[in-house]
């Protein structure tokens, strides 16, 4: 079996080392006739652009990416530059730098990858996939008979902030800078995902669409890990399948279909405050210009956020989301669960993250009212300020830097929900629900908790079950994502998630059970 | 100000500061030597697993004891002067007191064995006991084999730990089954069971006799009191029991038996001092309890009473309605009320047995054998609602109340298969009833009193 483990270990390692060494390779000249494409598609004024490119790069081969990148941005930056010291504001080119560079490269590159794209497709996410499943299967062997197995995790350099947690840190960090700020680097990985998305879409791939691949095949592979750690508990294994279903289905495959029928790219499941674009002119613009269909998406996207969203909280909890239907959960739950075990349990990690997510549910309701405001007034700021400014702000620090790079990218040092615990406004807004308004609870067996600490430990949202447990009272935190791991961790039995009367829900309780009558009165007394 | 001091950091003695601190002002210092804070002994043995660290088996944060003015003193308590009232340590210092609680625990028992003070033999008991483990059982290279004597939950716990590392175990249990002192004969042999399927080598009705050292003092083998045979092994775990750790009070005149002697509110002989936990023992035994119950939860309990009396509102330790709980490998136990092992079978109560054909779930409940009487059950596997049975037992329900209503009972997690009904069908065909199964119902479940 451990020799399975190890052959596996290395096809995954071989898999990744390719997969990152893809983009060192390949080479990349802009032809002529797609450069004037461009430039007619985007309606490109700049002549000092245009000529920059057509010297530099027109014609040149480059063999890596950068170079090329650094040629493209460069002659964007310059020209920019000039154009509004003169105050030609039509000239300037309002597109990012390395998004205009990774159209550029997108058509511009040539060779090895680009010719053999499913032979790279098998030597990165074939051998990545074949070396996980070798490594994980042998695990219904390995882990021992069903049960709760967190055997080592504290001893393992993976799952204890050790050098191979902080080596997986750095990677996923430099992916997700690579994904949100430089996509002109990665043009090769999209390249191996062309025809996944050439078959759905109609179109080559994006950036966005190889994430989006990407993402459900870690998640269908994790899954399986899930699967086997917990084929003892039936909550777990229909949750993760829950979970699994909704990424591939309404996440991946619907919206890719959707723009194949020349629809609008839209995830059904993704309510807002989450999706935070949402009411942003160029969506609303787009959805109303996609007649009944569209039209049906703006209702529905209003619907969910509304009116499904609280009524499915009130009955079942925010864990029917965040636990079951959620995207960011998914990866959580799935990639993220070797590290759930990370995160800050201290009173004073609860004092922040009250602040930070309410602070960007605040902020997001902030922007969405002046996006709205300019919508239909026309005016392009409020109180001086611009709502593109605040949208881009938002998109930068909560979109891309808090969602992606730390929300994912610090799974292995911080714990698997940084993002849901501390950023996103969808799980703030679901959580004074489940607070205030819910029949879910998280409810403690009596006197039976022995305070060990396995609830606590092994609670991704840094929840301190425990100090709930050991005093016999029902666990109502906002933050409680409904994952279910306390319950299945405790050797006790202690913990049990249910959706029962509104009545009785909130119990402070100071003495617990098992102590004479008398004793209580006394206390209730008081 | 009145000044509290408490010997030992344990459960007992911190719940009895945390709720003294509640009731009142006073002064409290809590002196141990084991560790300075105080931390969950029964997870211990997911440390060694590599569950958790030992931060996480720290109830409270570090800042906890100086927000909530609780005193923590480092060191080793010598001698208690009554007279005096004064704690003379170890290493000199004297500390005053004007009400003393004895909350210093247990210490593993050792029958005289030969051998059985060498390098690597130990029980499981305090923090010093893992680090020593960690010693000399940290992988399975340096400990090729481990010896655990003593068929109780310690041993099993210490089975599975070292299990969880790889090291070959050879369990010796006194008993010709499992714990059967205190299981019925069923479940006794599922756990026997479960213990075999975990590869570890069970011996029953196997005493040890003595302890071999190697020449280093080191322990090199046990030899077995039955066959004689000698079992190679690196480490061996003592976990026959355990016994109160009384030994320095001994000499100052508060009154001791096996553990410290305390009438019902907790009080020793000597006034102004208590006793709570591991180290106190009842004058009379309360209701089917043990006069000495080293149980997590009664020392808890004895500590929030403690309190009380302490802040000038006497109370009496009145246990309610006896519940346990503990994991064997893989299946979790739980009971409620009293089911009682074959040895100390009363003879008006009867056992029902339901098993599971996977041979990891099964229930036992005693009734009374002519009133019909709900006295206890035992569940294996099948999580139960601890509020469902305490309040049946206060109402001296019958067993086709119980039975009927077990649905209010199950605690299992969401979409777990319910057994409800195929063990009512085994007992209205064991007992030629037609006892029907109750859905489920909220409204009983969270009735509030």
């Amino acid at each position: 079996m451990k020799q399975i483990q190890y052959i596996g270990l290395g096809l995954f390692l071989t898999g990744l080392a390719i997969f990152i060494s893809l983009i060192f390779l390949g080479r990349y000249e802009l032809s002529q006739d797609v450069f004037d494409e461009v430039v007619t598609n985007k309606g490109i004024k700049s002549e000092l652009f245009i000529n920059d490119i057509n010297t530099n790069l027109v014609g040149n081969e480059f063999t890596d990416p950068f170079s090329f990148s650094s040629k493209v941005t460069t002659a964007l930056e310059s020209a920019n530059t000039t154009h509004k010291e003169n105050s030609e504001w039509d000239k300037v080119i309002w597109t990012k730098p390395h998004s205009f560079s990774y159209e550029l490269a997108k058509s511009s590159g040539n060779g090895i990858i680009k010719d053999n794209k499913m032979l790279f497709w098998i030597l990165t996410f074939g051998l990545g996939i074949l070396g996980a499943l070798f490594f994980i299967i042998p695990q219904v062997v390995t882990l021992g008979r069903p049960g709760i197995k967190n055997n080592g995790i504290y001893h393992h350099a993976s799952t204890s902030r050790g050098w191979i947690g902080w080596f997986v840190f750095i990677f996923l960090v430099s992916f997700y800078v690579l994904l949100y700020f430089y996509p002109d680097f990665i043009v090769n990985w999209t390249y191996i995902v062309d025809p996944f998305s050439m078959a759905l879409s109609g179109n080559l791939a994006s950036q966005w669409f190889l994430y989006g691949f990407l993402y459900s095949t870690v998640m269908t592979v994790m899954a399986v890990r899930m699967y086997i750690k917990y084929r003892h508990n039936k909550y777990q294994i229909l949750r993760t399948t829950s979970v699994l279903f909704f990424q591939i289905v309404f996440a991946f495959l619907i919206p890719e279909i959707l723009v194949r029928f020349e629809k609008p790219w839209y995830d059904f499941k993704n309510a807002f405050p989450l999706d935070y674009d949402f009411f942003f002119s160029w969506n609303l613009n787009q959805l109303i210009e996609s007649g009944g269909f569209g039209l049906f998406i703006l209702v529905w996207g209003i619907v969910l956020t509304v009116v499904v969203v609280p009524v499915m909280v009130y009955f079942f909890g925010k864990r029917w989301y965040c636990s079951w239907v959620c995207g960011c959960g998914g990866l959580a739950e799935t990639l993220g669960d070797p590290y759930r075990q990370l995160s800050d349990k201290s009173l004073k990690a609860w004092q922040l993250e009250r602040w930070l997510v309410h602070g960007v549910l605040v902020f997001a309701l902030v922007m969405t009212g002046f996006t709205l405001y300019s919508y239909f007034s026309g005016a392009d700021a409020v109180l001086g300020i611009k709502t593109q400014t605040i949208q881009d702000i938002y998109g930068f620090l909560i979109g891309a830097i808090f969602a992606g790079v730390i929300g994912t990218g610090f799974y292995p040092i911080f714990g698997n929900r940084v993002w849901c615990r501390f950023g996103c406004p969808l799980a703030a807004y679901l959580g004074f629900v489940q607070r205030f308004k819910s029949r879910f609870r998280i409810t403690t067996n009596g006197g039976q908790c022995i305070s060990c600490g396995n609830c606590s430990t092994y609670c991704e949202q840094g929840i301190d079950v425990r100090a709930y447990a050991q005093k016999g009272e029902n666990i109502i935190r906002s933050s409680c994502v409904g994952c279910g791991i306390c319950a299945a961790v405790c050797p006790r039995g202690v913990l049990k998630l249910e959706n029962g009367p509104e009545n009785g829900r909130i119990n402070p309780t100071e003495i617990l059970l098992g102590n004479d009558v008398d004793l209580m009165d006394l206390l209730n007394q008081k | 100000m009145e000044h509290v001091v408490i010997i030992g950091n344990g459960i007992s003695g911190v719940t009895a500061a945390r709720h003294i601190r509640k009731l009142s002002d006073k002064k409290i210092t809590i002196v141990s030597a084991e560790t300075d804070h105080f931390f969950s002994r029964t997870a211990l043995m997911y440390i060694y697993m590599g569950h958790m660290t030992y931060e996480h088996t720290k109830p409270y944060e570090d800042w906890f004891w100086e927000k909530n003015r609780i005193e923590l003193k480092s060191g080793f308590v010598n001698q208690i002067d009554t007279s005096s009232k004064t704690l003379h340590f170890e290493k000199g210092d004297l500390l005053k007191y004007d009400q003393l609680i004895l909350a210093a625990g247990s210490k593993p028992n050792k029958f005289g064995w030969p051998g059985q003070d060498l390098n690597g033999v130990q029980g499981l008991y305090s923090k010093q006991d893992l680090d020593n483990l960690e010693v000399y059982a940290p992988d399975n290279k340096s400990c090729k084999r481990a010896v655990i004597v003593g068929g109780g939950l310690i041993g099993i716990e210490l089975a599975e730990m070292l299990h969880s590392r790889h090291i070959p175990v050879t369990f010796l249990v006194r008993e010709t089954s499992f714990w059967n002192g205190v299981l019925p004969e069923g479940e006794s042999e599922m756990v026997n069971r479960e213990i075999t399927r975990n590869g570890i080598d069970l011996r029953l009705a196997s005493n040890l006799k003595e302890i071999i050292s190697d020449e280093n003092g080191n322990v090199k083998s046990v030899i077995l009191e039955e066959t004689e045979e000698e079992i190679p092994c690196n480490v061996v775990g003592l976990t026959a029991g355990v016994s109160p750790n009384i030994n320095f009070i001994k000499d100052s005149g508060i009154a001791i038996n096996r553990g410290v002697l305390v009438n019902r509110f907790l009080e020793t002989n000597i006034p102004d001092i208590y006793a709570i936990g591991d180290c106190a023992e009842q004058h009379e035994a309360i209701g089917n309890r043990r006069p000495i119950e080293a149980v997590w939860y009664t020392g808890r309990m004895m500590g929030e009473v403690v309190a009380q009396t302490i802040c000038d509102n006497r109370l009496e330790y009145k246990p309610g309605h006896w519940f346990n709980s503990a994991k064997f490998f893989d299946i979790e136990y739980q009971t409620y009320g009293w089911v009682h092992g074959k040895k100390e079978q009363p003879d008006h109560e009867v056992h029902f047995h339901w098993k599971h054909p996977d041979d990891t779930k099964c229930i036992t409940i005693a009734f009374h054998k002519e009133s019909r009487q709900f006295l206890g059950i035992n569940n294996f596997g099948i999580r139960m609602r601890h509020e469902f049975f305490d309040r049946v037992l206060s109402e001296n329900r019958s067993i086709e109340y119980v039975l009927a209503h077990l649905a209010d009972a199950n605690f299992d997690p969401e979409f777990y298969k319910l057994h409800e009904k195929t063990i009512i069908q085994k007992f209205n065909n064991d007992h030629n009833t037609t006892i029907q199964l109750k859905k489920k119902s909220w409204k009983r479940i969270f009735q509030t009193s």
